[in-house]
């Protein structure tokens, strides 16, 4: 390999201090990180911060009062949809509330952010090539690793700071503001040392965030079980976001566990820098296969799709299908919980029984399920612009292969795909709540209506990134962002009150409760009409722009 | 090396189009010239505030291999994407195969296979599959031909994207393009990264395919490849073409240099025209000399008695270095440069300028 020092022989210290110095030139690829990730760290550390701030204000101002709050926390424990969600409210405290609140998800999004940052400042260049053209330079060899994790603790950190601060100025004490940003820091830590283990282990940076979120999917999950059944409590120590909601903010303030989360990601940061001198620059842990000589079978742009799309579709199918046996099987115990509470039974019972908080259990995650879903259908649809990116699209183009033919395969898989995933998790919770009940037609019955009824939303949030890929790829966050809002608008709208002009623009205000309510077909229908009309304009924008 | 000429399509094979190469005749859309393959004229592109082609002319005969050189940056790229409907043009004119690229791109494409410059694999596909893929979507591919070539290019085609060097992929390119009965290829500095064995590999199959009726495209920057294949070149230069010809023709528009030991000092050849850069040390003597005038000089020279004499024949490399140089070509005072001679058509090259036909 060349280097790209000058050729005269430098003096022998300099030598070893190159050869030795792991982190040398740590600081100009820490720079050059932070060139490169400066936007979207920027609206993920304002993203999250504003939330947390805003939610700050928002619960102090509409529940002045302990005797509102704590009617708040009893309506709230009795939602097991909530608990599932957001775990259970420590204190009913202003700032207790808002940690319970936006807690969980916050440092869900915060490891996102992380992954993002650490694999695509990592195994994405490794995989471009870009690496190789740095590590010919006068750089140590866990240098990068190191700049890519910093970039991602400090972005982690800063938003950490800025809600204890967004806390402390609203008023809140201030050992539980310094305890709540800590942990959301913790929590981007833990996951800034996943995404470093996992780009180790294969030579895809795809696979490297699909593992990476796989954990992180899977730290929600099992803190999920953990905050809903009785009796498995201790499943919270399982996961990093359990820990979050352990620390416990303005509540006890456990400030010990946040030693968990330094442990952890140092100790995570230290397994993937012994990885990194295990293998090769380019290469991982897990090598990649030969392939077959030639393939028959491959005739036609729908057949590529299918191998471009199958991989991440089997991922999101087996996260939907955990994700569907813990909605039904958290669903029957959500009548459990009035076993607990004489009062609440009776005001459940005037309500209408078990059976009215089983329901609005399984519409609430179906509607996060929706979420999810859209998420697939835009990270599918957006696929066509890595490609177009990556310049694999041309190739195809050139040959008989028209712009709507190669772009129907996609877009079957990304919006047929989304439907099948909500139909598989409608499915499969249904028939975990249907054996927990004893009773197989009515669990499916439940489970099938509460997902599929997510299916026009999810349509249009297609839909859109499709407008946006078709006419404007180059602004493809866009899509994103309109996940972001719907995020925000469907958790946050009601306890923010935000006006209904605001929430009536995300696609999932419209739908209704299902199961429990009654089916509006006129939203239904009008909803699929939008969709179609946004996959059309999509459509011909592609068909109209230059291809790159 | 020889490679399999007479083009028989296996039984097997799905070619679903009906073109017969046999006398090299080529099938056209009506209302195209079945002489010319690709006709642009006047094309302008603008990205943003860059003016990427500025009124392109380019015409390509059928079955010719036609190079296209330019400079980084000159546009080569963006008038193939035009060529192949990927890019629309703002405005001008061009016609491939006798169809529009834009509107006719899909039926277009079953007679073109493309080679990309640089060639992006996907990573989970090995280089067979795409192979097969890429032929298969242009509407079949000849199987045979297809491991001919994989032997010819020594491809293994089990490894997958990442995995294949730069010379790699583009072989894989390469072999997924001429597996294809198409009547033009198109292909954007295909050899790239290929070593000097494989470059005679291709070119020993470029010629082949143009014994077989084929029109080729060829952007180049290497030489002794469009030296060895072209027979028509078209230089590129800011979005323009600026320098049209055959290479015979070209080489007229460049300058031998002479060494010489004569018996007597050749004054004269100061005065001379088409002499250039002259250096007279005593009986020794150097310069260069436009080719035009290359009988009149060496009779300056004989009258001065020639002791001995060398003359490095004019090379490619000087005329392209000359377009490819951000300075304008020097324009000598007196009438007889070479580029006037170009204008006027006395060495029956043709200069496009906006607007001609």
């Amino acid at each position: 390999m060349t280097t790209m020092t000058s050729p005269s022989p430098a003096p022998p210290v300099a030598v070893s201090r190159v050869r030795h110095g792991e982190l040398v030139g740590l600081w100009v690829l820490l720079r050059l990180n932070l060139r490169r990730e400066r936007i979207s760290l920027l609206i993920w550390i304002i993203g999250v911060s504003a939330v947390a701030a805003s939610t700050f204000s928002a619960i102090t101002s509409l529940y002045p009062g302990q005797a509102e709050r704590a009617a708040l926390a009893g309506s709230i424990t009795a939602n097991p949809a909530f608990l599932a969600m957001l775990g259970p409210i420590g204190s009913t405290t202003v700032g207790g509330l808002t940690a319970w609140r936006i807690g969980v998800l916050a440092a869900t999004m915060i490891g996102l952010m992380a992954i993002f940052t650490v694999i695509g400042r990592t195994r994405a260049d490794e995989e471009t090539g870009r690496t190789e053209l740095l590590m010919a330079g006068v750089v140590g060899r866990s240098a990068q690793l190191v700049a890519a994790v910093i970039i991602a603790a400090g972005a982690a950190l800063l938003i950490g700071l800025l809600v204890a601060v967004a806390g402390i100025a609203q008023g809140a004490p201030v050992t539980g503001s310094v305890a709540l940003g800590a942990a959301f820091a913790g929590c981007g830590w833990v996951f800034a040392g996943v995404a470093a283990v996992t780009a180790q282990l294969t030579e895809n940076a795809r696979t490297a965030t699909a593992m990476a979120g796989a954990v992180l999917g899977a730290g929600y999950a099992i803190r999920a079980i953990g905050d809903t059944v009785v009796g498995w409590k201790w499943m919270q120590w399982l996961s990093p976001q359990g820990w979050v909601t352990r620390v416990n903010a303005f509540g006890t303030d456990q400030i010990l566990v946040l030693v968990l989360f330094a442990v952890t990601s140092l100790a995570l940061v230290g397994t993937a820098v012994v990885l990194l001198h295990r293998r090769d620059v380019g290469l991982a842990l897990f090598p990649a296969r030969l392939g077959p000589p030639s393939n028959p079978r491959l005739t036609s742009p729908d057949a590529l799709a299918v191998r471009l799309h199958r991989g991440s579709l089997t991922g999101w199918a087996v996260g939907f299908v955990a994700f569907g046996a813990i909605t039904g099987g958290i669903a029957a115990s959500a009548g459990d919980l009035i076993n607990g509470s004489p009062q609440l039974a009776q005001i459940i019972n005037r309500l209408g029984g078990a059976g009215v908080l089983i329901d609005a259990f399984l519409a609430a995650l179906g509607a996060y399920a929706g979420l999810l879903a859209a998420a697939y259908a835009i990270s599918a649809v957006l696929r066509m612009h890595t490609e177009e990116a990556a310049e694999r699209v041309s190739p195809i183009l050139a040959t008989a292969v028209g712009r709507t033919r190669w772009l129907s395969g996609h877009l079957m898989f990304a919006l047929g795909g989304a439907v099948l995933l909500l139909a598989l998790d409608g499915v499969v919770t249904g028939i975990v709540h249907g054996a927990r009940i004893g009773d197989l037609p009515t669990g499916l019955d439940r489970g099938l209506v509460a997902m599929l009824i997510q299916v026009p939303p999810v349509m249009i949030m297609g839909g859109f990134a499709m407008v946006i890929y078709g006419w404007w790829p180059r602004l493809s966050v866009l899509a994103w962002a309109a996940l972001g809002l719907a995020l925000v608008f469907g958790l946050l709208g009601r306890v923010l009150q935000l006006p209904q002009i605001l929430l009536d623009l995300s696609p999932y205000t419209h739908m209704p409760s299902l199961p429990g309510g009654e089916i509006r077909w006129l939203p239904v229908l009008v909803e699929l009409g939008i969709a179609a009309a946004l996959v059309a304009v999509g459509v011909a924008g592609l068909r109209r722009r230059d291809v790159m | 090396m020889t490679i399999d000429n007479t083009a028989v399509p296996s039984p097997a094979d799905n070619i679903s189009h009906t073109t017969t190469k046999a006398s090299g005749a080529v099938s056209t859309r009506a209302g195209g010239d079945p002489a010319t393959a690709i006709e642009a004229t006047g094309v302008v592109k603008t990205f943003g505030s860059t003016r990427a082609l500025d009124g392109l002319d380019l015409r390509v005969r059928t079955g010719e291999v036609h190079g296209f050189l330019g400079p980084n940056g000159s546009g080569k790229s963006t008038a193939i994407r035009i060529l192949l409907g990927l890019m629309r043009a703002d405005s001008g004119r061009a016609r491939v195969l006798g169809g529009d690229p834009w509107t006719d791109a899909v039926p277009l494409h079953r007679r073109i296979a493309y080679v990309p410059g640089d060639v992006s694999l996907w990573p989970n596909l090995s280089g067979g599959e795409v192979i097969d893929l890429l032929g298969r979507l242009r509407g079949g591919l000849d199987v045979r031909r297809r491991d001919d070539l994989l032997e010819r290019f020594e491809l293994d085609p089990r490894k997958k994207g990442r995995a294949y060097s730069k010379g790699n992929r583009q072989k894989v390119a390469i072999v997924a393009a001429l597996c294809s009965d198409v009547e033009l290829l198109i292909m954007d500095e295909p050899t790239t990264g290929l070593d000097p064995l494989m470059e005679a590999v291709f070119q020993d199959c470029i010629r082949a395919e143009r014994d077989r009726g084929r029109t080729l495209l060829l952007s180049s920057h290497i030489l002794s490849e469009v030296e060895a294949l072209c027979d028509r070149v078209s230089i590129i230069r800011a979005g323009a073409v600026v320098e049209f010809g055959t290479l015979t023709q070209l080489r007229h528009l460049t300058r031998t240099t002479i060494v010489a030991e004569t018996r007597q000092e050749p004054v004269a050849l100061s005065s001379a025209a088409g002499v250039h850069d002259l250096v007279i040390d005593g009986s020794r003597v150097r310069f260069d000399v436009d080719t035009g005038h290359l009988d009149a000089v060496l009779g300056v020279l004989t009258g001065a008695g020639v002791l001995s004499l060398t003359a490095s024949p004019p090379t490619l490399e000087e005329l392209f270095l000359r377009h490819y140089s951000d300075q304008v070509p020097e324009t000598p005072a007196d009438g007889d440069d070479p580029s006037a001679a170009i204008s006027g058509g006395r060495h029956g090259v043709a200069r496009f300028s906006r607007g001609a036909k």
